[in-house]
């Protein structure tokens, strides 16, 4: 780099000002390459979606040979080490030292949380599946993209389809002991009540459990049980809710059965109907790219990491169409990213909302087994779901945020 | 009531699992006095080996049996060739044991990808037995049989063999034990392979009901420790009472006090340092 300066400044001081016009000229032609960054987890429990968020990014990139909107892609990966603090090093990182023009990731709400504000300060485009429901809603950071959907997005139709499809009347809801969990299973029970459903009982295992059964012991006299598990921890459940010899049907959001989960599975997930902003068998030429890809790269199929971050490679792309290529403009390019609206993508169409969450199609699926393999077979589809689902935009703001105990059990 | 029952009984497989793994941590502890933090990791490696073995046509009981020597190998190496210089030295056992550990989960990691590994539960065992009109896991049933047979197995070895013999000498005096002409450092080799042996074959046996994934180690690293500290070190005794302790605490505590699962888990752990440091069947040490 040094050397480069020194040339350039030789050659512009010796050969006079029309060579320094030629000098300049190629860089209006070959304008400097788009950066990047992705904050992924890489060590550590956490490794396992963010070695996918990266494979779905580098899928997408070469998809496009690493170009979009005639500009070349640069894609500078940080290992945030799955810790707050890991994560606002590597940003600061990122954006100080590297000058991105945007981030993709992080993948854990609380490495989110944990540079939402100085990310808002740089003005730095965020675009992470970290479904944390007030970054959309009541504190929400104007630089944040959400393309994925917030915690509780899929928990709606999967509680209207719940009591109207299935005719559940009675359900037992069981997740992991953290935001994560609290927020999906509110989501459910506000619409499933609302519904005319009833919860009888919410069980919280906490994150990390070897054991489940002292909490399936305590699962009986419900029509179905929800569990909200992430990570790890469905396989975990699962297996032991069958060795239990529990027979209630078993429903969840996005991470219960996601698709990448499914080559560690066994038939204990066959029945499990899901909810997901992604599902596998979505017939669009762009998931079809995506699997054929993610096959021959990895030999794996893609679930909802790194579809997510394949979709946000697609929103990136529309947003510098809109604004030519150009990216310095840091309140121009937001506006771009929010107002991207994609037909083809390995989700299906979608836009985004004013708080730059995604109003998009989501997914009933049903787990099966198909020619010795697990699938999830979409069984119902519903379109246009945004984050406050049926419910009135500044009513829904004016409640408190989706949490352990909101809203309280009615009994 | 019958959830009482059924949390009762899945208390004893519960502790049934965990006197597999802290046995091995308990002699290693106090033969050795290392506190050996790997030895969760013993626990994973034992697993994820098994998971290999099996996709190589092996089947459960001999992937259980293999993958544990494999860990005990490993184990071996691990003492002759590290932990035997920093002998008395526990802050460096401490620190070196906790390093081997992070450092076994990024091999793991590297290896194994960070997809979970189920292990399937052995076909014979597979469904539920029904006692006395209550469903239980037969596999979990099993385990706690199995656990009953390694503890009078490693009964029968410490108190009726020449070998545990030795061993039992060097837990109470090592000084005085190398002067009546026992070979206490190849002891340790023994005593830390049979340790990494039972924790290796332990995360097999868990296999089936908890899966194999990256933090796995983590998890059930404290659960050793909190036995072997109720129960006392060195002690094969107070590990499979502490064992059943641990196992009833954890179920009934995380069935009737969710939000305080852990303080019912380890408060006890704190009174009993507090009040008796050897553990309840531990001997006091000078």
């Amino acid at each position: 780099m040094a050397v480069k300066i020194r040339r350039r400044a030789f050659l512009a001081g010796a050969a006079g000002a029309a060579v320094t016009a030629s000098l300049s000229f190629p860089a209006i032609a070959q304008p400097k390459p788009v950066r990047i960054g992705l904050l992924t987890v890489k060590t550590g429990p956490l490794a396992s979606g963010g070695i996918q968020m990266e494979q779905g990014t580098v899928r997408f990139f070469k998809d496009r040979n690493y170009t979009i909107a005639g500009r070349k892609v640069e894609l500078l990966v940080a290992d945030t080490g799955g810790n707050p603090a890991g994560t606002k090093t590597k940003t600061q990182e990122l954006v100080e030292r590297d000058h991105v023009d945007m981030i993709f990731g992080p993948l854990a709400a609380f490495e989110l949380l944990a540079i939402s504000d100085y990310a808002a300060q740089a003005k730095m485009p965020i675009l992470s599946l970290a479904a944390a429901e007030d970054m959309t809603q009541r504190r929400p950071n104007p630089y944040f993209v959400r393309a994925s959907a917030t915690s509780s997005q899929n928990m709606h139709p999967l509680a209207d389809y719940a009591a109207k499809e299935l005719k559940y009347k009675r359900i037992i809801t069981i997740a992991d002991d953290f935001a994560f969990g609290h927020e999906q299973m509110a989501g459910f029970q506000r619409v499933f009540e609302d519904a005319g459903g009833r919860i009888v009982k919410k069980l919280w295992p906490p994150l990390v459990t070897p054991d489940y059964t002292p909490y399936l012991a305590q699962i009986s006299g419900a029509d179905a049980v929800v569990q909200g598990f992430a990570g790890s921890n469905p396989l975990k459940f699962m297996k032991q809710y069958q060795d239990q010899g529990l027979k209630l049907p078993v429903l969840g959001g996005g991470t219960a059965c996601d698709e990448a989960l499914m080559k560690s599975f066994g038939d204990e997930a066959i029945g499990v109907i899901s909810c997901s902003a992604y599902t596998g068998d979505l017939d669009t030429p762009s998931n079809k790219r995506l699997i054929d890809g993610m096959v021959k790269d990895y030999g794996n199929i893609p679930g909802l990491y790194s579809a997510g971050l394949y979709i946000n490679g697609q929103v990136a792309e529309a947003a510098l169409e809109k604004t030519g290529g150009k990216t310095d403009d840091r309140d121009a390019l937001i506006r771009a990213l929010r107002s991207v609206s994609l037909v083809d993508t390995p989700r299906g169409p979608f836009t985004f909302d004013h708080l730059g969450n995604v109003v998009g199609t989501f997914y009933i699926r049903k787990c099966d087994s198909k020619g010795g393999k697990l699938v999830n077979t979409t069984i119902k589809s519903y379109p246009k779901v945004g984050q406050f689902w049926t419910y009135d935009e500044k009513w829904f703001l004016s409640q408190p945020v989706y949490s352990r105990d909101f809203p309280p059990l009615k009994s | 009531m019958n959830l009482w029952v059924v949390l009762a009984v899945n208390s004893i497989t519960l502790g049934g699992l965990l006197f597999l793994l802290s046995a091995g941590f308990s002699l290693i502890f106090g033969l050795m006095r290392i506190p050996n933090l790997t030895h969760g990791s013993f626990f994973m490696l034992g697993a994820y080996l098994a998971t290999s073995l099996i996709a190589h046509g092996f089947d459960f009981w001999s992937a259980a049996i293999v993958g544990g020597l494999l860990v005990a190998a490993f184990g071996g190496l691990v003492e002759r060739l590290i932990l035997r210089r920093l002998i008395g030295a526990e802050l460096a056992q401490v620190l070196v044991t906790l390093g081997l550990s992070f450092m076994i989960a990024d091999v793991c990691l590297m290896v194994w990808t960070g997809d979970p590994i189920r292990i399937a539960t052995p076909s014979a065992l597979r469904g539920v037995t029904a006692v006395g009109g209550l469903a239980f896991p037969t596999y979990r049933l099993a385990i706690s049989l199995i656990a009953v047979v390694f503890a009078v197995a490693l009964w029968a070895l410490l108190d009726r063999t020449r070998l545990g013999a030795m061993i039992r000498a060097g837990v109470d005096d090592p000084a005085m034990a190398r002067v009546v002409g026992i070979r206490v450092s190849r002891l340790f080799t023994v005593v830390f392979c049979l340790g990494a042996w039972l924790a290796g074959f332990a995360g097999v046996i868990g296999g089936p009901i908890l899966s194999v994934y990256p933090g796995l180690d983590q998890e059930m690293l404290p659960l050793a420790l909190v036995v072997v500290i109720l129960g006392g070190s060195g002690s094969l005794v107070g590990s499979l009472v502490g064992s059943f302790v641990v196992g009833f605490l954890y179920n009934f505590g995380q069935a009737m006090f969710p939000e305080l699962a852990y303080v019912v888990l380890f408060l006890p752990m704190l009174v009993v340092l507090v009040l008796r440091p050897q553990g309840l069947f531990g001997r006091q040490t000078a």
